[in-house]
């Protein structure tokens, strides 16, 4: 599990209590503005399993993780976009993309992310 | 996604409810689904297997693009007895992923230092299970012989649909056991749900042999049958 710029509380709960979708909550019940990205498919040998989370405050604070951190800069940076206008975006990350030079998985493998605004 | 899914999402998990987040990936809606929910055309089926299988995928149907995702508790393994076989067992349900926990009243046989990674009970099943109620997600393993102890967990694990349910004893002792759970009203088909002679037949000899046979069999519960395999009997 990644972990941004959590609060003390946030990185030394239970893991349970820590799970990113009960961070979602949490954050968004404390007035933050929230964006959930989920891993809805992967091919090869992908990082994360599908269902994976990372959740994204409109401060760039987040938790959870999509891939192990290899495409987590990229996919923080659209969620600022999705948070600000609450369209959801599908992303595509893997060596074969044409930015694999700068967010390629190193594994080889290709992931699907969807981000969505909470709320 | 909607405040109330996430909300309603999150419920379900803390009460140890399967749940599954159903998002339409064209329009950005959501939905969430208990077991046995309708669905509109299309989805019925992969939903149901989905709940079955704990896979979380995306679906096409009607030329529009679902991703379901399903959300099941971890699996629970409540062993009943701190006897040298679940001395054994509760470092290999560890390292399987399963989240173990022991009950024994008997406090001669409920020194924590037997035990020192895992959850213990000193208390009788009855006020422990009233606390931490069993459900579909979970084991039970009966291993203490004694009625007064066993007994009680093994109904309850019945009928909460616990996904597997095992007990040791000698066949004689089983028999003795199935005419006693009868007297409680429970059917043969019920009772049936019973591993015993319990475990994996491997000729399991020593306790961490026995210990071995139960956890396969605990993970063949799970992994070919499912957690809702209890509840074939039901409505």
């Amino acid at each position: 599990m990644l972990y941004g710029r959590t609060t003390m509380q946030d990185t030394f709960s239970p893991d349970d209590i820590s799970a990113p979708v009960d961070v979602a909550q949490r954050w968004t019940e404390a007035g933050r503005t929230v964006a959930i990205a989920t891993v809805i498919e992967t091919w090869g040998s992908a990082p994360r399993p599908v269902g994976s989370h990372l959740v994204i405050d409109g401060e760039g604070n987040f938790h959870g993780s999509v891939s192990g951190g290899c495409v987590e800069g990229s996919v923080i940076a659209e969620a600022t976009e999705v948070i600000a206008d609450g369209k959801p975006r599908l992303l595509e990350f893997g060596v074969a993309d044409e930015t694999a030079w700068r967010v390629g998985l190193s594994c080889g493998g290709r992931i699907s992310v969807y981000v969505e605004r909470v709320g | 996604m909607d405040l109330g899914s996430l909300k309603a999402l999150n419920a379900a998990r803390h009460a140890r409810r399967a749940v599954m987040l159903l998002t339409d990936l064209g329009e950005g809606r959501e939905r969430v689904i208990a077991p046995g929910d309708a669905v509109e055309g299309g989805l019925d089926s992969a939903v149901g297997d989905a709940f079955r299988s704990g896979k979380s995928r995306v679906v096409e149907t009607g030329g529009r693009k679902f991703f379901l995702n399903v959300h099941l508790p971890p699996p629970r393994l409540v062993v009943i007895g701190a006897v040298h076989v679940s001395q054994a067992l509760a470092p290999m349900a560890e390292i399987a992923g399963y989240d173990m926990e022991i009950i024994d009243p008997r406090t001669a046989f409920a020194t924590q230092e037997r035990f020192p990674d895992v959850r213990f009970h000193a208390e009788w099943p009855e006020d422990v299970l009233k606390a931490r109620p069993l459900d579909a997600f979970t084991a039970v393993a009966a291993l203490t012989h004694d009625p007064k102890i066993d007994d009680y967990p093994l109904r309850e694990a019945i009928l909460a649909d616990c996904f597997y349910v095992g007990a040791l004893g000698s066949r004689k002792t089983h028999a003795a056991r199935v005419s006693r759970l009868k007297a409680t009203g429970l059917s043969d088909a019920q009772i049936g749900r019973i591993h015993a002679p319990i475990g994996l037949d491997i000729g399991a000899a020593s306790p961490a042999e026995i210990a071995v046979a139960v956890l396969g069999e605990v993970i063949s519960a799970l992994r070919k049958h499912g957690p809702e395999q209890g509840k074939t009997g039901k409505a």
